[in-house]
């Protein structure tokens, strides 16, 4: 009996495991086989889907046929997603450092719970504070309709701001006393240490958590698509609407008949992101295991 | 510039920063309890909403919400406990173990739409469930499953050693260990974990568009048979939760009182989300504490 026990532990556990694998599996197959379809029921090219600003998804045979290039949706989803790490990244180490080496007790005791709420605030409501206090601020002091580039990425760079924040914050942590007590033993002042020392040697974790932001800002689907314009444009200024992958998605899939090319090329838009996810993951291993100075 | 002199400025750099981000987090909160306060009543809080209409209320959005919650809890805390549990006890520096993390890593970053438009053709379509619950906690289960595993391996890793090796010594198997000796001891971190877990199933919501739906049927809170359509534990019918509704009346404007509805239901969501974060804290520091009778 007791090995018996033993045995079936171990069985449920790994079990449980698997079925993460399993899932990720499934996941890419199911996304995949509708994404797919695009290109091997319509017989539109990969190239023409990529590459072409021409949206059309319902558009009559006489007039021309069907177009979907979904460039537009693509280069939004990238500008506004850019945009927020070149903001949310320098502000999410600086508080990284802050916590850690300038005021470790305020740090500590009050900013780092402070970021874990940031964390727990749902999508959504970023979604409607933007919305509701952004977008008019936008509107009535800097000018265009308020649904902009500014406003999308202004709020995803408060919502990426915990992760980066809390990746940088272990990896400062977890890197060994002497180094810094050595710089100052040279004679260097903090900040020296931090730039010269510390910043580098935390590089590879600095860089993951970047990343890791990136893919989260590139991934938020409600937040964006609420402050955003959704108008199907690219935008000439920071302060024209514009159209992400998510919120297109958001938007049509629920009003398009399942089977229909407008559909079929939402789920293309879907695998893209999937796909676009999988290379963050490859890329945070890829710098992970590169590693910053390593001893 | 001397050395000394960028130190000061990098210094006061660092502090604008910081401050900057507690006034950020602190301005939202505060412009969203100030606004949705104004709007709180018990009727609010009771009463089902209107379509086009003014002074509906968001109680079938909230019930919504904490019954998605007990279901897609049901299925990942076990899972996510066992998983766990493999990568911190069984686990080897095998290839295998290396790909289990990696597709745990996938996971946990896949955007949620995707694991919504999977849920949409796997738990919706292929189940012929429909806009459902139970669609709805399954997708929600697959978002947070990393996030209980990695808890579970964490809390379980932080049981010290010796402990394990007392339990071994007096006879007991490795399975014995785990259950009687290291859960236990891991219990309070566990516990924090499956709130902290808890309060992201709250406010996730663009999983839910395509698999729990964006509409609540009439509910009748005095019919308990589960199998019952109007029935509120119907596990088979659609759901809207109150992250869903946020975003739903906003796309919509359909109502007229719709920056009360909104303000209201977005200070609701805030707030349970923080009484999860705040009590996974307070709950996992008093366990601890009574456990170890410090």
């Amino acid at each position: 009996m007791k090995i018996n026990s033993d045995m079936l532990g171990k069985v449920l556990t790994m079990g449980a495991a698997l079925l993460a694998i399993v899932s990720t599996i499934v996941i890419i197959i199911f996304i995949s086989t509708k994404g797919l379809s695009t290109f091997i029921n319509t017989g539109i090219s990969v190239k023409e889907f990529l590459f072409s600003t021409t949206w059309f998804p319902d558009r009559a045979v006489e007039d021309g046929g069907p177009q979907v290039g979904v460039l537009a949706f693509l280069l939004g989803s990238i500008i506004v997603s850019l945009l927020a790490v070149l903001v949310s990244a320098p502000l999410s180490i600086a508080c990284a450092v802050f916590i850690q080496e300038i005021a470790p007790f305020w740090g500590q005791r009050l900013l780092q719970p402070a970021i874990e709420i940031l964390a727990g605030i749902p999508s959504v409501v970023y979604g409607y504070i933007g919305l509701s206090l952004l977008a008019p601020f936008i509107r009535n002091n800097i000018g265009g309709l308020g649904f902009s580039v500014l406003a999308g990425f202004l709020v995803l760079s408060v919502m990426i701001l915990p992760t980066i924040v809390s990746v940088s914050t272990d990896t400062l942590r977890a890197l060994p006393q002497e180094w810094k007590e050595a710089s100052y033993a040279l004679g260097s002042t903090r900040w020296q240490a931090i730039r010269l020392v510390l910043l580098p040697a935390a590089r590879s974790g600095l860089v993951t958590g970047i990343v890791l932001g990136l893919a989260r800002a590139f991934g938020e689907a409600l937040a964006v698509q609420m402050v955003i314009g959704n108008t199907r444009k690219i935008p000439s200024s920071i302060l024209d609407p514009v159209i992400t992958l998510t919120s297109a998605i958001t938007m049509d899939m629920g009003n398009t008949p399942m089977g229909s090319l407008w559909n079929n090329a939402l789920w293309t838009m879907g695998l893209l992101l999937l796909l676009i996810s999988c290379c963050f993951i490859l890329i945070v291993r890829f710098v992970a295991r590169r590693g910053g100075i390593t001893s | 510039m001397s050395a000394r002199l960028a130190d000061k400025v990098a210094t006061i750099v660092f502090w604008a920063c910081a401050l900057m981000v507690i006034v950020i987090l602190g301005s939202m909160i505060g412009y969203i309890l100030y606004h949705g306060g104004k709007s709180i009543d018990w009727d609010f809080l009771t009463k089902p909403p209107q379509v086009i209409q003014a002074g509906g209320g968001i109680g079938p959005q909230i019930f919504n919400s904490f019954y998605l919650l007990v279901l897609s809890m049901l299925f990942t805390i076990p899972i996510g406990l066992l998983g766990g549990v493999y990568l911190a006890e069984y686990a080897r520096n095998s290839r295998l173990t290396e790909i289990i993390r990696l597709c745990i890593e996938t996971l946990n970053s896949l955007p949620s739409i995707v694991v919504g438009l999977f849920g949409l053709l796997v738990f919706v379509n292929m189940t012929g469930w429909g806009y459902s619950l139970m669609s709805g906690a399954l997708a929600l289960t697959v978002i947070n499953l990393p996030l209980m595993v990695r808890f579970t391996e964490e809390a379980v890793q932080g049981v010290p050693d010796s402990l394990r090796e007392a339990s071994v010594a007096l006879g007991a198997n490795r399975w014995q260990t785990i259950i009687k000796v290291v859960l236990p001891c891991a219990f309070p971190g566990l516990v924090s974990g499956a709130i902290i877990t808890s309060g992201r199933v709250f406010g996730e919501a663009a999983a839910l568009l395509f698999t729990a739906g964006m509409s609540s049927p009439a509910l009748d809170f005095s019919q308990w048979n589960i199998f019952n359509s109007s029935s509120p534990l119907n596990p088979f019918r659609p759901a809207e939760t109150l992250a869903v509704h946020i975003w739903k009346v906003n796309t919509e404007g359909l109502i007229p009182d719709l920056r009360r509805v909104a303000d209201g239901s977005a200070a609701v969501l805030i707030l349970i989300v923080l009484g999860f974060n705040l009590s996974a804290r307070w709950l996992g520091r008093k366990i601890y504490r009574h456990m170890t009778a410090t």
